[in-house]
């Protein structure tokens, strides 16, 4: 019942507001007595000073108001002066909007309580349905579209008459529909137009209010609503495919990201490198230490440091596969259980070796600026990091395809792979491509660490994480075949989310798994198989 | 000459093997119950424990060493079947825990009591029962290794693909288990036991029978290894690990061979768990690590695989190394030493402790032979033959 009552309370006086900046011209002694009964320390006398400031007209009422909002506003009880710390810690006067160097010893800021946070609410909501910028006169115009108030209504109507801002438009038009839809004494065309309005906008906010509709509305309305609500879910349900087909294309560009690499060290060579997530780890780890220096150095260049830490990446981790090839598994080839036992404990060394140098916990990597961020796309959010994450992945796989298809040491590779001995006989080094195809897959997985530095926690646990995931993709997509990856990456990105809101994500997880392994009882060799000797090699 | 050494060597050391671990089945208790406190020769109890732990882990390797050894199978997910046993003997605890858990409740252990469990599941039911814990204990692991070989022999998955998808069968698990309403203790898993069979499970009696039957299954395990391995099936094993398709188109049914041994390998590792369970006093999801799995494999490589006594051997001293360095000022290193015995292991002593122990034996004896026959024949013709 109050919180009823307190809404109505909120909505005469926004009204109230709204109608007064509208209609008041802007007079200047008048507002500053009103900064000044902020600094008396009593609600009610706070409570007409954002009424007067509100409906003054003046510049710094936004301001005043909203620093009041957020605690910045500060009053000296002696002076009767009142002050406005912005968010960059500058100090200004309210009544004058004259800069001050500090706050006076005496100075507090003005209290607030519940009551008056609805006021301040409103307030706002009511300064910047007139606010020159049209993102905000949207995003109140959106508040009004939630609380539908009746009394908002000649404002909305004035606002509408005078925009000329496509988008702030239609959200004046939508928050007319809401209002007229809930207006008891509305004609019942107008209820239809409404209705009809409200079903265009389409989301979940629409839906909402489409269903809080009571029974008191005609029959016609009620009926016109009801199949609007029909619409609006099926809108809904298509739009929740979509988002969660764009969830299952970044986690599957993710995993392609992890598995790529592996496609190419397991895939190619037949190696099972258990050290790869590892690799990933320290592509990681490159990106960390590259975004320190530059903190510390040159932090102009911040927005360049993945652009600095991808090449770093490949050659750190890339010099370290050549070494673990020339080091270990080049003595286990044709011993693939023994390659995934030395490797295991290698990557163990590796993670513990990195908990040696830079410590256990998480390590903190920033998103550049331009990876921040996000926009919509319809009903759905996109982020910046995850979308570059995708074109990252996507434009790596087409290096690295277009690598193994037209340079020499993707013929060399590419021979190796069909036929060692043969391409041996042909003069090519074979240790030399088995060492380099190595070293690439591992470079691979380093630059993988880059980007997912970007979206996941950098510790020593990194790669841990990964790994079998990775090896999931790799088999489901078929050995030898970085196509098959590429579609089995995505495949399991993609199955994964859309079972996540049936199952949750734990259950989803092990439903993958389990069709995985079920899934190579029918094709022990993956979604792509190779076909003819290289299945015996 | 050789094979007949070999088998003979072989012998003598399954024997010793035997008289050592019956040895300080009986010793060890003996030692720690009848000895005065303080003693020289008392062990203290808490090493009784961790000798236990010892000897399953043993139990753990010969059931590795038997599929990856003679057959050829690297499972990386065995901690699976170890956990599940682990969890059936757990379960059975939890409910001799009856009204004297923190919750008092007579039927739902406290953490169902905490989760709100309006009654026990389904699964729970007859885990009250020793009999019928101790049947779980096999079949719960025995039942997943059937089911998971059948689909996977049949289908002919071989090599790293077994491997790897046994590895994704055991963190499955691991994911599983880690759920609270999957009913069993979540996180925290099963613990804070109080009785077995009406003994206290912390009483130093408890534990050194414990121990004691730990080194009996031990020994059990390795004579039903042994008898698997020399009799005619244990050849067919060999066969399919050395040669899988030849042995297929002898007109072996491979996949039978092989579901076979995986199964019991499967209960074996069962037993181990289940004794381990009431030993140290918990069971929680982290034994179903995929980690945990790989490293029991490292205990046979190092140890010897194919040799049934080094597996055994390989699981106490690697255990042991893990023990010393991991409570000592070297803890921040034992992940170093593990990953560079993983690689060291593999790089140069790929049959293990006991395999390079007996390579080395038949070599000096089949040079000790050579230079006797040399001498017989007066010139110094005959070479000594590179062992085998």
């Amino acid at each position: 019942m109050s919180a009823n009552f307190l809404d109505r309370i909120r909505a005469v006086l926004l009204a109230i507001l709204l109608t007064a900046a509208f209609a008041m011209p802007a007079l200047a002694a008048p507002f500053e007595d009103a900064v000044a009964k902020f600094a008396n320390d009593d609600f009610s006398d706070t409570d007409e000073a954002i009424g007067a400031v509100a409906t003054s007209g003046n510049p710094l009422a936004f301001p005043i108001i909203s620093a009041l909002q957020e605690g910045r506003l500060s009053a000296d009880a002696e002076s009767k002066k009142v002050f406005v710390t912005d968010t960059d810690g500058k100090i200004i006067d309210a009544a004058t909007g004259a800069a001050i160097d500090k706050l006076p010893d005496g100075a507090t800021a003005v209290r607030l309580n519940n009551r008056l946070r609805r006021t301040v609410e409103a307030a706002l909501g009511g300064l910047t349905l007139a606010s020159p910028d049209p993102a905000k006169r949207i995003a109140a115009a959106q508040s009004v579209f939630k609380s539908h108030e009746e009394s908002a209504l000649p404002v909305i109507d004035g606002a509408l008459a005078k925009e000329t801002n496509k988008a702030a438009k239609a959200a004046f038009t939508e928050a007319r529909a809401a209002i007229l839809l809930y207006k008891p004494d509305a004609t019942e065309q107008e209820k239809l137009e409404a209705v009809a309005v409200v079903k265009a906008k389409g989301d979940q906010e629409a839906m909402a209010l489409l269903t809080g509709l009571g029974s008191e509305v005609p029959p016609n309305v009620a009926r016109a609503a009801t199949s609007a609500i029909a619409a609006i879910q099926s809108n809904l349900a298509m739009w929740s495919m979509v988002q969660n087909a764009w969830y299952g294309l970044s986690l599957g560009s993710v995993l392609l990201l992890a598995a790529i690499g592996l496609a190419i060290t397991f895939g190619v060579m037949g190696v099972i490198n258990m050290a790869h997530g590892e690799m990933v780890m320290i592509g990681a780890y490159v990106t960390f230490v590259v975004q320190e220096v530059i903190r510390t150095r040159y932090p102009g260049l911040f927005d360049y440091s993945l652009l600095i830490a991808v090449p770093l990446a490949f050659i750190v981790a890339g010099a370290l596969g050549v070494l673990i090839e020339r080091g270990i598994i080049r003595f286990l080839y044709g011993r693939p259980l023994e390659t995934l036992l030395a490797t295991w404990g290698l990557s163990l060394v590796l993670q513990q070796a990195v908990r040696t140098m830079f410590g256990p916990t998480n390590r903190e990597v920033g998103n550049p600026s331009w990876m921040s961020g996000a926009f919509e796309l319809g009903q759905i959010t996109i982020t910046y990091n995850r979308l570059w994450i995708l074109c990252f992945t996507l434009a790596v796989f087409a290096i690295l395809l277009a690598m193994l298809r037209y340079t020499a040491l993707g013929l060399e590779m590419r021979a190796v792979t069909q036929n060692r001995r043969m391409a041996a006989s042909m003069g090519i080094a074979t240790s030399r491509v088995d060492a380099l195809t190595f070293g690439l897959g591992s470079g691979i997985a380093g630059i993988a660490g880059v980007a997912l530095s970007q979206i996941d926690n950098v510790s020593p646990n990194l790669g841990q994480s990964y790994i079998i995931d990775s090896f999931m993709v790799v088999v489901f997509g078929g050995v030898g075949n970085l196509w098959g990856t590429l579609v089995g990456a995505f495949t399991l990105g993609i199955a994964n989310k859309f079972l996540e809101p049936v199952a949750g994500a734990v259950l989803g997880k092990i439903a993958i798994l389990v069709l995985i392994i079920l899934f190579i009882q029918k094709r022990p060799r993956g979604l792509f198989a190779l076909k003819g000797r290289a299945v015996e090699a | 000459m050789t094979p007949h050494f070999l088998t003979r060597s072989l012998d003598r050391s399954a024997s010793i093997f035997i008289l050592v671990v019956a040895g300080l089945g009986v010793l060890i208790p003996l030692s720690n119950l009848l000895l005065p406190a303080g003693s020289m020769f008392q062990v203290p109890t808490y090493l009784v424990a961790l000798f236990g732990k010892y000897a399953c882990y043993a139990i753990l390797a010969l059931s590795i060493d038997l599929i990856w050894g003679y057959c050829g199978i690297l499972s990386l997910g065995h901690g699976a079947f170890f956990a599940l046993g682990g969890y059936a003997m757990g379960m059975y605890l939890m409910r001799q825990i009856g009204s004297r858990g923190v919750y008092g409740n007579p039927i739902l252990p406290d953490f169902m009591v905490f989760l709100n469990y309006p009654s026990l599941p389904w699964y729970w039911y007859g885990f009250d029962m020793f009999w019928f814990a101790a049947l779980m204990v096999l079949v719960a692991p025995g039942l997943l290794a059937f089911c998971f070989g059948w689909l996977a022999f049949r289908s002919r998955v071989t090599g790293v693909y077994l491997s790897i998808i046994t590895q994704a069968m055991t963190y499955a698990l691991l994911l599983a288990f880690f759920r609270n309403d999957f009913g069993f203790g979540g996180n925290n898993g099963l613990t804070d036991f109080k009785d077995i069979l009406g003994f206290n499970v912390q009483a130093d009696g408890t534990r050194a029978v414990l121990f004691l039957l730990s080194c009996l299954a031990l020994i059990v395990t390795f004579l039903i290894c042994r008898a698997v391995v020399t009799s005619k099936l244990g050849k067919v094993l060999i066969a399919i690990r050395d040669a899988e398709s030849r042995t297929r188109f002898l007109g072996y049914r491979v996949e039978s061979y092989k579901l076979f041994v995986f199964t019991l390998s499967a209960c074996m590792a069962g037993v181990a768990g289940a004794l381990y369970v009431p030993q140290v006093g918990i069971i929680n999801p982290g034994e179903f690590a995929p980690g945990n799995s790989i490293e029991a494999v490292i205990w046979v490589a190092v140890g010897g695989r194919g040799t049934l006594v080094g597996a055994a051997l390989g699981a106490v001293v690697v255990n042991y190394a893990k023990t010393v360095f991991t409570s000592g000022p070297l803890a921040p290193y034992w992940l170093f030493m593990l990953g560079a015995l993983f690689i060291l292991v593999t790089l140069l002593l790929p049959k293990g402790i006991i395999g390079t122990f007996n390579a080395w034996q038949a070599s000096r004896k089949e040079t000790q032979l050579a230079n006797a026959e040399s001498a017989d024949l007066e010139d110094g013709v005959g070479q000594p033959k590179p062992a085998e």
